[in-house]
């Protein structure tokens, strides 16, 4: 059991990217905690690529990560200049208020 | 019972993992916007502790500066500056939808729980191609330290993405610089463009000024 194998990182990152996908399905108040679920998954993703390649001995899974770091960064920064815009034109951050589109 | 150093990581994975699912649990589920950024903070520093223990130290602690220094503050910045901390974060009730008794409830936690089982069988059922281990390119090479390694991978054989991504970077923040920019109106600022084609003509104006009367020569 103490033994540490793939296995237990692979089912670690699957309970962290089931929590983010379900923070993204229940949420319904605050946009900013989708957000937030959407980072837990890029984790996860992380997690997957950096322990594949630690038990391989493959560098690749690490280089991946880094980038998938790149895109998480940009990703967060941009979501939020656009939370923020909202913000200012509408007021208001609610999930459920936000209904401009009628989608 | 003897302790060795393979139990001793196992009881640390645990620890980590427990830390980390809990604080990921508690992003989603805590009422106050604020203490979801700081499990945020606090899962981020667990799996990046999880990283360094199994052998990937870079990239353990480029998770603590990227994450934790800077998309976590950015994070805690506009939950602050757009005053949602106190906009309570409940699942299950809807404003709107409170008499429909809103139906996305039991799917969502269907969908969910039907993903991490689907997971979980990939996960028990994997296995490795065997040809797999004879085409591992870039090596993890011995004597050098993780860093080291990494540096001699990236620069070489993947600088384009590395460019790239680069550039990924530059367009973000452009674009949150665009997104994010507000022109004032009324405000009067210099105009290199209308400085430099002012003509003469255009310049001086000849007004007939009425006796007693005043002229207003603002534009």
């Amino acid at each position: 059991m103490f033994e540490i194998n793939l296995g237990h990182y692979l089912t670690l990152s699957a309970i962290i990217f089931t929590i983010g996908v379900a923070g993204i399905f229940l949420n319904r108040k605050n946009i900013i905690v989708i957000l937030m679920s959407i980072e837990l998954i890029l984790l996860a993703v992380n997690i997957n690529l950096v322990s594949f390649s630690v038990f391989l001995g493959d560098l690749t899974g690490q280089i991946f990560t880094l980038f998938i770091l790149t895109v998480a960064a940009a990703e967060a920064a941009i979501g939020l200049a656009i939370i923020v815009v909202y913000f200012r034109n509408a007021g208001t951050i609610r999930v459920e208020e936000i209904d401009k589109l009628k989608g | 019972m003897l302790i060795d150093d393979r139990m001793i990581q196992g009881i640390f994975f645990y620890i980590f993992a427990l830390i980390a699912i809990v604080s990921a649990i508690m992003v989603t589920v805590s009422r106050n916007t604020v203490h979801s950024v700081f499990f945020l903070i606090l899962d981020f520093v667990s799996i990046s502790c999880l990283f360094i223990m199994s052998g990937a130290e870079f990239l353990g602690m480029i998770m603590l500066i990227v994450y934790v220094g800077a998309v976590a503050v950015l994070f805690l910045f506009v939950v602050m500056m757009l005053n949602v901390a106190q906009q309570e974060n409940e699942w299950f009730q809807s404003k709107k939808s409170k008499e429909q008794n809103s139906s996305h409830i039991p799917v969502g936690f269907l969908i969910s729980t039907i993903i991490f089982f689907e997971l979980i069988v990939v996960i028990g059922g994997w296995k490795l191609q065997p040809e797999i281990f004879s085409n591992l390119k870039p090596e993890v090479m011995l004597g050098t330290t993780n860093t080291h390694s990494i540096g001699s991978v990236l620069y070489t054989d993947y600088i384009h993405l590395f460019q790239i991504s680069g550039m990924i970077l530059l367009v973000s923040m452009i674009g949150a610089i665009v997104l994010t920019y507000k022109k004032r109106v009324g405000l009067k600022r210099q105009s290199y463009v209308r400085q430099i084609s002012r003509e003469k003509i255009s310049g001086v104006e000849i007004v007939n000024v009425d006796k007693n009367k005043g002229v207003k020569i603002d534009v």
